[in-house]
């Protein structure tokens, strides 16, 4: 009897690893476990036996039977599993082939280095302050010390439309305008669109500046120099950049300077202008000099990009060639 | 500027190199733009003087010299030579056998036309010392033959082109940079003695100057029985090569010298060509004046000219006239070391296009008390040179008119307020001694004055600017902590303008900046119902005309790519729009684009599709939803460059804020189109306004769709059908989707079918059957009586 089951055992579990797949698996469990089943006749010969060895017996064929059904659990995991792997292999794709939808599209460098330049000096506070591009000969010079006549009015080359009315040389009119509508402490940025009378590689007549201005109780040049120093370092991010200041003029601001940079030890190359707020500008806005210093500066947006990015003609900014402004993705 | 390093070392001699100086000068303001080495490009060239000269005997126009060159190079060398002014007795330079030449030419013994030369003599030209190629270049006085030309010249030198701002008009002299210079060295000014030359004559001119004109001083004087055939001498004439000047004769050389040494513009008259007295008064209007260049130039009344008794014969320190110009000939000269006001000047060298250096420095201003020292420096130089008798220095001067600066204080405290820097007392009053400034000490600092030089010193944050200016920027420390930034505000209720640009690139688009200014043609060929700005003085007639709209900009844009094989463009720009409106010029921020090509990237798994209007509008559908303060409507509209059934408004509380379509297809030929691309432009404050969350309960009861197909009128809109079907709707009415449009086969003409998807869901229980029921009925019979639409058969 025992031995009848170690052989039953034995040929279940050839039959068992034998069987090539889900069906045949089912043909071989019905053999072995279904109503008419080996096993199944096994366990209907028990009673036939005498009573002291029924329960033996019956633990023995339980035994038999649970092992068979591990076996037949184990093979259906191997074939199910096989069968799923060979469904999947027919539903491959090349992922290699491009996605679907809309293109991603992209800022202009002018915006990219407007944004950089913003949030950089977002860190100080300065917020964007904007003004209009026509505008008059009052907020474009007056208010900011060119006297009639100026000699630095002839070096802006203006645009004009009539008397009193012209295109903003600078963006400097917005601190104009925001100190006469605002209370100090200022802190502003204003990025825009400037116009100069001037074309070739190295001058489009229009172009983009960013005015700074910072005006409190405490605001002294060395600031100034701190604050565009550690600006001009994050902006150009290298280590070998160095950076000078050198007195310079502007109408509106005394003392003045101009920021030189130089990269890998190259020529120095002028990137901002900035000074502090001439006591003139102060009272053409009504800034009580005692009381308030502040500092203003200048750059062009342009001259940055083309020192950060690498580009050599100013005239590609405006020409919008779709494989020019991909680059900058 | 361009400026002798040896000259200033003259003035002041710091013990630094020529690069060291240039950089010192750079950091204080002064900036050297570029140091020209002029040590010349030649080498074996000496002095020599032409001893005999005879007729070449095969040449007509080559004549045989012998010239000595010195006892080492040969005192009676054959040289074969052909310039006109070749004579015996003169000096000039010459290139000996093994000499080099700029441009690398190496000289040797040669026969020309048989006849054996030695070497080479030399035109200025030749030696790159100056343009002249006429003749040798004659070397002035008795030189010893055989000097190195090098030496002779002492052209061991460097020319530092300096770059001056319009404030520093005292620097436009030798002795103006050498003052900054001993202040940033602490050292002193070598100064030039200058001996007052007196009179031997009592000639004088007695000049008439009106008192409403430039002139507020007038210094002149008479030198007569001067010869101004002779040279100057090479040094002189070395000084103004060197500052970019061109000898011409002593009277005149000699004028250029004192200008560029002290600062002073000064003219020389032949006075034997002034007929009777010189004035200076306004011209009249329309007068004439012959300039020393040729040129006859008509005169506006507010410009200030000197006159003799025929009329005008110079403008007043811009440039003389020709009629009495000094030349060789001249014996008798009138110098003049004038004072006009820079106010007045400013402007009228560009107005007569005379841009002279005399010009250049009234305009930014001359030190008002130098004319007399001037005037002596140049009468002794005259007189060293080309021999003469001086008479008696005529000053006129209007006091009450010098642009003198006034004492101002300098409060101790102020500089560092200014600046973040202390300063001892010391070091104040010792840069501003140096730089001539007065000083007189008081409680709180100083009262300062000015040198009569220095226009740009009038308010304290002048003086303060002197002392960071010569301690030097470089030598300040950098401070961030003693400012303190505050917050400002982030408002939710305002959408960034960054992001409406972001959300148009994450569907496609690139940004464009094109010019503010465009063609004024083709501007109104597509908008005529503006006229455009135009600038009085623009680049080009292409950027003539302020931009109306962002789309003449656009289209360029398109153009350009088109032509360089970019073809599937989506393109928008942020700007102001320049609309002249009743009363005044509106300029307004706005956002446009243009989309032109296939819908999306050519791939495998799209069908090229081209792009068309609903994928624009789907686009500025997802910037309406980023403002959520407007509720964004659009409707049907007819605009002149757009197609009349293709294009619409977009609306915002009732305004209209923009506009989207397709380009009118009969401007394509014009522009050079093939195909009409699509066009939006919206006012970006319609764009700007966000909600601020306010959070609604979520129902927690299922919602309930309905759908409708209905048959509709052709032209009843889609807007219209679903404002009618909410107005009769019942609150649980939800959303609306229209899924289906169709005409065509089966559809009665004039009409189409309409499929909508009805969404009903209630906040507070699950809706019944019956009463959905109900809704749809409500909505259908307001359909019928509204619209007389029902439901499809």
């Amino acid at each position: 009897m025992s031995l009848d089951l170690t052989q039953l055992l034995d040929e279940a579990s050839v039959a068992i690893s034998d069987a090539p797949d889900l069906t045949a698996l089912d043909d071989v469990r019905v053999q072995l476990l279904g109503k008419k089943g080996r096993l199944t006749s096994e366990l209907k010969a028990i009673g036939k036996l005498p009573v002291e060895e029924k329960p033996a017996a019956g633990q023995a064929i339980n035994a038999a039977k649970q092992s068979i059904q591990g076996l037949l659990d184990q093979r259906r995991d191997v074939l199910e599993n096989s069968e799923l792997e060979a469904k999947l292999a027919g539903d491959f794709v090349d992922v290699t082939l491009p996605g679907r939808g809309q293109r991603r599209g992209g800022l202009h460098p002018v915006s990219l280095t407007i944004d950089r330049i913003t949030r950089l000096f977002g860190q100080l506070g300065f917020t964007v302050a904007e003004g209009p591009e026509v505008e008059s000969d009052y907020y474009n010079f007056e208010a900011l010390n060119f006297t009639e006549n100026h000699p630095a009015r002839a070096m802006h080359d203006t645009f004009y439309f009539d008397a009193g009315r012209l295109l903003r040389t600078h963006t400097s009119s917005v601190q104009i305008r925001h100190m006469e509508n605002n209370q100090p402490p200022h802190r502003i940025l204003s990025p825009g669109r400037v116009y100069r009378c001037d074309s070739d590689m190295t001058h489009t007549p229009m172009f983009h500046q960013i005015e700074g201005l910072l005006v409190d109780e405490n605001i002294r040049f060395t600031d100034l120099m701190g604050h565009l120093e550690g600006f001009l370092q994050q902006f150009f991010d290298q280590d070998d950049c160095e950076i000078r200041f050198r007195p310079s003029y502007f109408p509106f601001t005394e003392p003045s300077t101009e920021v030189d940079i130089r990269i890998g030890g190259g020529k120095w190359l002028e990137v901002l202008g900035a000074g502090m707020v001439h006591p003139n500008v102060f009272k053409a806005v009504g800034v009580d000099t005692e009381r308030y210093t502040g500092y203003a500066f200048g750059l062009g947006v342009e001259r940055l990009a083309m020192l950060r990015y690498g580009v050599a003609d100013l005239r590609q900014f405006f020409e919008n060639d779709v494989r020019f402004l991909r680059q900058f993705d | 500027m361009k400026l002798s390093e040896q000259w200033l070392r003259e003035w002041v001699n710091p013990p630094v190199s020529s690069a060291e100086l240039a950089e010192q000068l750079t950091l204080m303001g002064l900036e050297v733009d570029e140091i020209d080495d002029i040590k010349p490009a030649f080498s074996g060239v000496v002095v020599a003087k032409i001893t005999a000269t005879e007729k070449h005997p095969d040449a007509d126009k080559l004549k045989v010299c012998t010239v000595d060159a010195g006892e080492s190079t040969g005192d009676s060398i054959q040289i074969v030579c052909g310039a006109p002014n070749a004579r015996a007795g003169m000096f000039a330079p010459l290139a000996t056998v093994g000499a080099k030449l700029p441009g690398g030419i190496k000289v040797r013994k040669a026969k020309l036309r048989g006849v054996e030369s030695s070497g080479m003599l030399c035109s200025a030209s030749e030696l790159e010392l100056a343009n002249d190629a006429s003749g040798l270049m004659e070397l002035p006085g008795d030189p010893a033959p055989g000097t190195p030309l090098d030496e002779l010249l002492d052209l061991q030198d460097a020319v530092f082109d300096v770059e001056l701002t319009p404030n520093r008009g005292d620097c436009l002299s030798v002795r103006g940079i050498a003052r900054d210079l001993s202040a940033r060295n602490q050292q002193a000014l070598q100064l030039h003695e200058i001996t007052a030359v007196t009179a031997s004559t009592d000639e004088q001119m007695q000049v008439q100057v009106a008192s409403d004109c430039a002139c507020v001083r007038y210094v002149g004087r008479i030198v007569s029985g001067v010869d101004c055939s002779v040279s100057s001498p090479l040094w002189l004439i070395e000084r103004l090569r060197r500052s970019g000047i061109r000898s011409i004769n002593p009277a005149v050389d000699v004028t250029n010298y004192v200008m560029l040494e002290l600062g002073q513009p000064m003219h020389a008259f032949d006075l034997d060509k002034v007929q009777g007295t010189i004035g200076v008064r306004r011209a009249k209007e329309g007068e004439k004046v012959v300039l020393l260049d040729g040129r006859e130039v008509t005169l506006e009344g507010d410009t200030t000219v000197i006159t003799d008794d025929r009329g005008a014969i110079g403008i007043a320190g811009i440039m003389g006239g020709d009629s009495t110009g000094v030349d060789e000939n001249t014996t008798r000269v009138f110098f003049e070391a004038a004072l006009f006001l820079a106010e007045d000047i400013i402007g009228k060298p560009r107005r007569y296009d005379a841009h002279t250096d005399s010009a250049h420095r009234y305009e930014r201003g001359v030190d008002p008390l130098l004319q007399p020292e001037a005037m002596e420096y140049a009468t002794s130089l005259l007189q060293t040179i080309a021999g003469g008798d001086c008479g008696p220095v005529v000053d006129w001067c209007d006091e009450n008119r010098l642009p003198l600066g006034e004492p101002v204080l300098l409060r101790r405290e102020r500089i560092e307020r200014v600046l973040g820097i202390v300063y001892e007392d010391a070091e104040v009053e010792s840069i501003f001694t140096r730089l001539g400034i007065t000083i007189e000490k008081q409680a709180a600092g100083w009262k300062v004055t000015p040198p009569s030089a220095r226009y740009d010193l009038r308010i304290e944050e002048d003086y303060i600017e002197e002392l960071a200016r010569i301690r030097g920027y470089d030598n300040f420390p950098r401070t961030l902590n003693s400012y303190q930034p505050g917050f400002s505000a982030v408002k939710e209720t305002e959408v960034p303008v960054a992001a409406l640009k972001n959300q148009l690139v994450h569907r496609g688009y690139r940004e464009v900046v094109t010019f503010s200014f465009v063609d004024d043609a083709v501007q109104q060929q597509l908008m005529p119902e503006h006229d455009a700005l135009l600038l009085a003085n623009p680049i080009s007639s292409d950027l003539a005309a302020m931009r109306t709209s962002l789309v003449p900009g656009l289209l360029k844009v398109m153009q350009h790519n088109l032509n360089r094989q970019n073809a599937d463009l989506r393109i928008f720009e942020t700007g102001l729009r320049f609309v002249p409106g009743d009363n005044e010029l509106i300029q307004e921020p706005v956002i446009g684009g243009l989309v032109t090509g296939k819908r999306l990237e050519e791939n495998w798994n799209n069908d090229g599709a081209g792009t068309d209007l609903f994928d624009l509008k789907g686009d500025i559908e997802s910037l309406a939803a980023l403002a959520t303060g407007e509720s964004i409507e659009f409707c049907a509209s007819s605009h002149h460059f757009l197609h009349p059934g293709v294009s619409g408004d977009i609306v915002a509380a009732d305004e209209v804020v923009g506009w989207f379509g397709q380009l009118h297809p009969k401007f394509l030929n014009s522009l050079d189109l093939s195909e009409p691309p699509l066009l939006f432009e919206i006012r970006l404050d319609a764009l700007s306004k966000a909600q601020l969350t306010s959070f609604n309960e979520i129902s927690r009861y299922p919602s309930v769709r309905r759908d409708l197909s209905l048959l509709v009128s052709a032209e009843t809109s889609n807007k219209v059908l679903v404002d009618t079907i909410k107005r009769h709707a019942p609150a649980s009415l939800q959303n609306v989707l229209t899924f289906d449009v169709y005409a065509g086969k089966n559809i009665e003409k004039g009409k189409k079918s309409v499929a909508l998807g009805l969404i009903l869901q209630d906040f507070s229980r699950t809706l019944e059957e019956s009463e959905v029921d109900q809704a749809v009925s409500a909505i259908l019979s307001g359909l019928s009586q509204d619209l007389g639409v029902g439901l499809r058969a």
